[in-house]
């Protein structure tokens, strides 16, 4: 997290009130910097991919009930069946279909990831306005607030706020939520306290600006980027929370399709037969995969942003 | 140095105070039948419910039910664990063992390993090494660790039939059991050897390697990184230059004057991410490999809607969790000699 805290937005961000040119210039740049790296045009094809796999979810894998989220399934049979003719990818226990499964899955995982994400982000810039900007005692309480929900290991508490709220998807994205308010409130509480001594702050100060359009003019633009890379980089992470709370069987109902639970309903048939010990891969490397690339994807892309958007760390990794 | 940890100390009763604030607010969405569990210790005790939530004013302010859990929590009784069939406080003392033995050698495996490769890859940046360590490590920080955990079930235990789950064989778990074999640390792999047990120890050590190889990609991963990028700034400062220049011996260069250096970055970065990573490790490796730990029984005691567990293993994990903390800030101070001497 430390990475973050440098100062990307004053080096890559032309001044307001640049001319177009300039900014067009520096854009560009960026733009070249990104393609140069083959990883950062990696990550934006795979995450590029699953965009288009969530947006074309009802053409791909045409959905059949009322509720397109619950994965069809063709009988109650216990075995798992290979990928064959109907069943591109296979299917796991009980029949659920694991192409559709891990095409709507990724549907979840953005839709799931973007609320968990803009739901912190909104907390963050209240919370993290207040302390940063006004500084004093409502810094002091928010922070030791943030320092209590941070002693908590992120998947427990999560846990927890799931056990008390009753298990749902709902609740399941709140508890998630609930784990990450606190980096980003802490990430633009730092920013703030940067952006605020700045000159073209106490510029606008001085031509009469109020708190009001300071924050929302000029603190709040130019603390954009590094809450874009920590998204960027959060949104593996919070797939895989959201995974694993799933794998465990916490709030999602059962054929939901979701990359967690294909992945639960795999650790039956780790084992396979006799003689074939591979029999059932399908049940857990086609999940598995998607899962992994999807991560794979946004810390790519992540690491991108921050090496386009941060000079400082260029090339350190 | 002292001011800095004297303050740390202070704060450290305001977190964890904090702590059981938050445990015993996010509580208080439960109805009164199911926190009155938090203070049964036995299940016979079950009948009395509607005694027990007048005795602890359970209907009462939330404030005045907050004092009375607090007091109870302060005496070491954490309610019965259902999942457990035991009280909270026995049941985490019974599983901390296990879950320590499982750490320490995760731990010992990601620091060497991590500092190595991450060593290694800075000082042969862009050859077959760095390359190498980069795409495991950007892999590694992708797979989920239970995918990754059971994708080596799969091989290890499906196909080569090497390692099975579990702590112990059948016949060890039998004989560790037995009048004669004697407990003295809990850690199966220590007592073994202190029993002279070797067939035990190989059985243990059989045992950790899988739970330790997922648990340790992710946070070797992670560590690589963070020594990575530390030692290829270090290596380009004038000293190292200088180290060079004067025709220091290569490997002292590297060992003595860039590592020791590049290393202060990596433990304050490497102490916080491990000791909240290893713990949630934990319980996602302890659930795959249906090891014997206090994650397992957490996870386990969640799926049952268990409350006092729950409740218990919250505290526990978080207590555990702040005091951690205060071990990187301690450590940080110690090894920096600028913070140190301040």
């Amino acid at each position: 997290m430390s990475a973050l805290r440098s100062s990307p937005a004053a080096i890559s961000l032309p001044p307001e009130g640049a001319a177009p040119g300039e900014s067009e210039i520096a854009r560009h740049r960026l733009f070249r910097r990104f393609r140069k790296n083959p990883l950062s045009v990696l990550g934006a094809v795979i995450v590029g991919s699953f965009v288009a796999v969530a947006l074309l979810a009802p053409v791909l894998a045409h959905p059949v009930g009322r509720n397109a989220y619950l994965i069809p399934h063709s009988g109650y049979a216990a075995d798992p069946r290979p990928p064959g003719p109907g069943h591109p990818f296979g299917t796991t226990e009980e029949q659920f279909d694991l192409y559709y499964g891990v095409v709507w899955g990724a549907r979840t995982a953005f839709l799931v990831a973007l609320t968990v994400i803009a739901a912190a982000v909104g907390v963050a810039l209240l919370l993290g306005s207040l302390s940063g900007f006004y500084g004093g005692a409502v810094d002091e309480i928010v922070m030791r607030i943030t320092d209590i929900f941070l002693a908590l290991p992120n998947i427990i508490l999560a846990v927890v706020i799931v056990v008390v709220l009753g298990p749902s998807i709902r609740n399941l994205v709140l508890a998630i939520a609930a784990v990450q308010w606190p980096v980003y409130t802490r990430l633009l509480r730092g920013e703030f306290l940067r952006v605020r001594e700045m000159e073209y702050v106490q510029a606008a100060r001085a031509l009469g600006s109020g708190d009001w359009r300071v924050v929302t003019r000029h603190l709040i633009p130019n603390t954009v980027y590094p809450v874009l890379i920590l998204a960027s980089l959060d949104m593996g992470g919070v797939v895989i929370q959201f995974a694993f709370l799933s794998f465990l069987g916490l709030g999602v109902p059962v054929g939901y399709a979701d990359w967690g639970q294909l992945v639960s309903l795999s650790k039956n048939w780790i084992v396979g037969t006799a003689g074939d010990p591979f029999t059932y891969w399908y049940t857990l490397i086609i999940p598995g995969a998607a899962i992994f690339l999807f991560v794979l994807g946004w810390n790519l892309l992540g690491d991108a942003f921050r090496d386009v958007f941060d000079p400082r760390l260029r090339g350190s990794f | 140095m002292a001011a800095f940890i004297l303050r740390r100390l202070l704060l450290l009763p305001l977190v964890v105070l904090g702590l059981t604030m938050l445990i015993f607010a996010l509580l208080q969405f439960l109805s009164p039948e199911m926190r009155a569990s938090l203070y049964i210790n036995d299940p016979k005790q079950l009948n009395a419910v509607p005694d027990i939530i007048a005795k602890y004013h359970l209907d009462r302010p939330a404030y005045v039910q907050f004092w009375d859990w607090l007091m109870q929590v302060l005496r070491g009784d954490l309610g019965w664990s259902e999942t457990a069939r035991e009280p909270v406080a026995d049941a985490i003392r019974g599983f901390l063992p296990a879950t320590i033995e499982l750490s320490l050698y995760s731990f010992a495996v990601i620091l060497t390993v991590g500092i190595w490769l991450g060593t290694q890859s800075a000082v042969h940046k862009d050859r077959w090494i760095d390359h190498l360590s980069r795409i495991t490590s950007i892999s590694g920080a992708s797979l989920p660790i239970f995918v990754w955990g059971l994708v080596l079930l799969m091989l290890f235990y499906g196909h080569f039939g090497w390692f099975g789950p579990g702590r112990l064989s059948l016949a060890a778990d039998l004989f560790v059991r037995s009048p004669q074999f004697r407990s003295y640390t809990g850690l199966i792999t220590i007592d073994a050897a202190l029993n002279g047990r070797w067939w035990i120890l190989i059985d243990g050590l059989r045992h950790l390697v899988l739970p330790v190889a997922t648990l340790t990609y992710y946070l070797t991963a992670v560590l690589v990184r963070v020594t990575r990028s530390a030692m290829l700034e270090t290596l380009r400062t004038d000293y190292v230059r200088t180290a060079q220049a004067k025709g220091l011996a290569r490997h002292v260069v590297v060992d003595k004057h860039a590592r020791r250096n590049a290393l202060i970055p990596v433990i304050t970065i490497a102490s916080y991410l491990l000791f909240a990573n290893l713990l949630v490790g934990v319980v996602v490796t302890e659930t795959i490999f249906n090891y014997p730990g206090i994650g397992r029984w957490g996870v386990g005691a969640t799926q049952q809607l268990d409350v006092p567990s729950v409740a218990g293993f919250a505290l526990f994990s978080g207590g555990l969790l702040v005091l951690g903390n205060l071990c990187a800030d301690v450590l940080y101070a110690l090894v920096d000699p600028r913070i140190r001497l301040q």
